[in-house]
């Protein structure tokens, strides 16, 4: 087993090769403030590049029916259309909509999963947004509850 | 008239509980929830910084904790959790994983373990404190709990525990007891257990130290004892003062053959 | 330095799953301390990871995230013994890089 002295200098040898590659999809990892401030579900696919959203059935969110916490909430999306380019996970009631957005590349599956603070009870949103701008999406609703004071 | 009408009551009744069957139930709800957390627990980066520390050489005398006793023999920490708190011949006195830590940490580490007790949770050194704890109740995931009773100090520390849960007091007159003598109770979505008796795999001293995920907090068992004693509205008992490893023998004793699931992961 | 992640490949069939715990506060900037002073928004805005040097995913994150993230995604055409590097980079330019093979 490595060191962890060795881990660390392979990882600083990765992150420099990541850093040069300038592989195009990747050259724009940068912050899309927009997307992140906008308080809307469809704001925020628009700060995207994406159309009025339209439910689809060929794009899945997944999560808890109740959360027992709001601090931390497992939420997933995927689909199994091709010529996806981004996946969205959203919040509808939080302050700002967008949680995550994640490129969807020939390399991984179009499948994410993370966990989300919530506000409060809301419907949560998988978007995905294909290569012309259409944008897909599934919800469903999950209840936050207010918990005891054990646990 | 009333015919007609209790027919009705009786039709609106029967559409309720059919699609209440149909729907789950809060609590089947929360299970799946509790679930979906299992995979993925916060806990591991404390633990996995727990056990960065126990090889790490720091402290005045920059030393490891290597040599540490925690009840089993010297750098033995597989197991050491569930056995404890035990007697300790070097020391003298029954003690519990956090204070076994401060002992190691101060004679091996030249650091100060008064100084330690005072910091409070989250700050300092407890921060380190509270990543071994993890670390070395990691490292005994699965086992069951079988403390010793075989000493007189840990026969008489059994007692002082069980009368200290008993013990009512504070502005409210409340006592651990009071949400923890029971079978079946709760306080909102949160099951209380009865802590009285062995409560069950994972429960009770076989959950902590747990990761709490309404406030993002890793926490070892004497946190837990010390924001029991805050809900009770007492004073703070001292980190780990004999009051709080009493009633880990209490606990630990009556949890005799339940499997630690620690570190776990909490509301 | 930020503490290390917890990175966890597993190859099954033809993919790897890979699970990552960050080591984050993920402020959002909305929350008052105990004083009342609002405490500044930081957090991760974002996630890369790499398989074998070969850069694999990118993602933007928001202070929605919560504390400590867990990401779980798949990797193609991966296996036993290759390498999976993750990076993550915050508000504050803070960044971090670990490290773990496919078991």
């Amino acid at each position: 087993m490595q060191t962890r002295r060795e881990t660390i200098q392979q990882s600083m040898v990765v992150a420099g090769l990541l850093a040069s590659a300038g592989f195009p999809q990747f050259a724009h990892a940068a912050f899309n403030k927009n997307g992140f401030d906008a308080k809307s579900v469809q704001d925020a696919v628009k700060a995207y590049g994406g159309g009025n959203i339209a439910e689809s059935k060929d794009v899945t969110v997944t999560g808890p029916d109740i959360a027992e916490n709001g601090a931390v909430v497992p939420l997933g999306a995927s689909t199994s259309l091709s010529g996806v380019k981004q996946l969205l996970v959203l919040v509808e009631k939080n302050p700002s909509a967008l949680i995550a957005m994640f490129h969807v590349s020939d390399a991984v599956d179009a499948n994410f999963l993370t966990r989300a603070k919530m506000g409060q009870s809301s419907d949560v949103y998988a978007v995905a947004i294909m290569a012309d701008g259409k944008a897909l999406f599934a919800k469903k609703e999950v209840k936050v509850t207010l918990g005891g004071c054990g646990g | 008239m009333k015919h007609s009408i209790s027919v009705l009551l009786a039709a609106g009744l029967i559409t309720l509980s059919q699609s209440s069957l149909a729907q789950k139930t809060a609590s089947q709800s929360i299970d799946e929830y509790r679930a979906m957390l299992q995979d993925g627990n916060p806990a591991d980066l404390f633990e996995a910084k727990g056990e960065g520390l126990w090889t790490q050489k720091r402290g005045p005398k920059n030393a490891s904790l290597e040599k540490c006793d925690l009840g089993k023999g010297p750098g033995v920490f597989k197991g050491a959790f569930v056995e404890l708190p035990k007697y300790f011949a070097d020391t003298g006195r029954v003690q519990d994983l956090e204070s076994r830590l401060l002992t190691c940490m101060e004679t091996l580490q030249g650091l100060n373990a008064a100084e330690i007790a005072k910091t409070p949770f989250g700050r300092g050194e407890q921060v380190n404190m509270t990543a071994l704890a993890t670390w070395v109740a990691a490292e005994s995931k699965g086992m069951k709990f079988n403390l010793p009773q075989a000493n007189q100090a840990e026969k008489t520390f059994y007692e002082v525990g069980k009368r200290l849960f008993f013990q009512r007091g504070g502005p409210h007159d409340f006592a651990c007891a009071s949400c923890h003598a029971e079978d079946g109770k709760r306080i909102r979505l949160q099951d209380l257990p009865n802590l009285t008796k062995n409560a069950g795999d994972g429960i009770g001293v076989a959950a902590w130290p747990a990761y709490r995920v309404s406030n993002g907090q890793m926490w070892g068992m004497q946190q837990r004892l010390n924001d029991c004693y805050r809900q009770q509205r007492f004073p703070y008992p001292g980190f780990a003062s004999d009051a709080t490893i009493a009633l880990g023998v209490y606990l630990g004793v009556n949890s005799q053959g339940s499997a630690s699931i620690a570190p776990a992961i909490k509301r | 330095m930020a503490d290390p992640m917890r990175i966890r490949a597993q190859a099954a069939g033809d993919k790897v799953t890979v699970r990552v715990l960050m080591s984050h506060e993920m402020e959002t900037g909305q929350r008052k301390d105990a004083a009342g002073k609002t405490v500044p928004a930081w957090f991760i805005q974002e996630v890369t990871a790499a398989h074998n040097s070969k850069p694999v995913l990118s993602a933007e994150w928001g202070p929605g995230v919560s504390k400590n993230p867990f990401l779980q995604f798949a990797v193609k055409g991966a296996k036993a013994g290759d390498k999976i590097a993750v990076t993550w980079k915050d508000n504050k330019g803070d960044t971090r890089t670990d490290e773990a093979t496919v078991t």
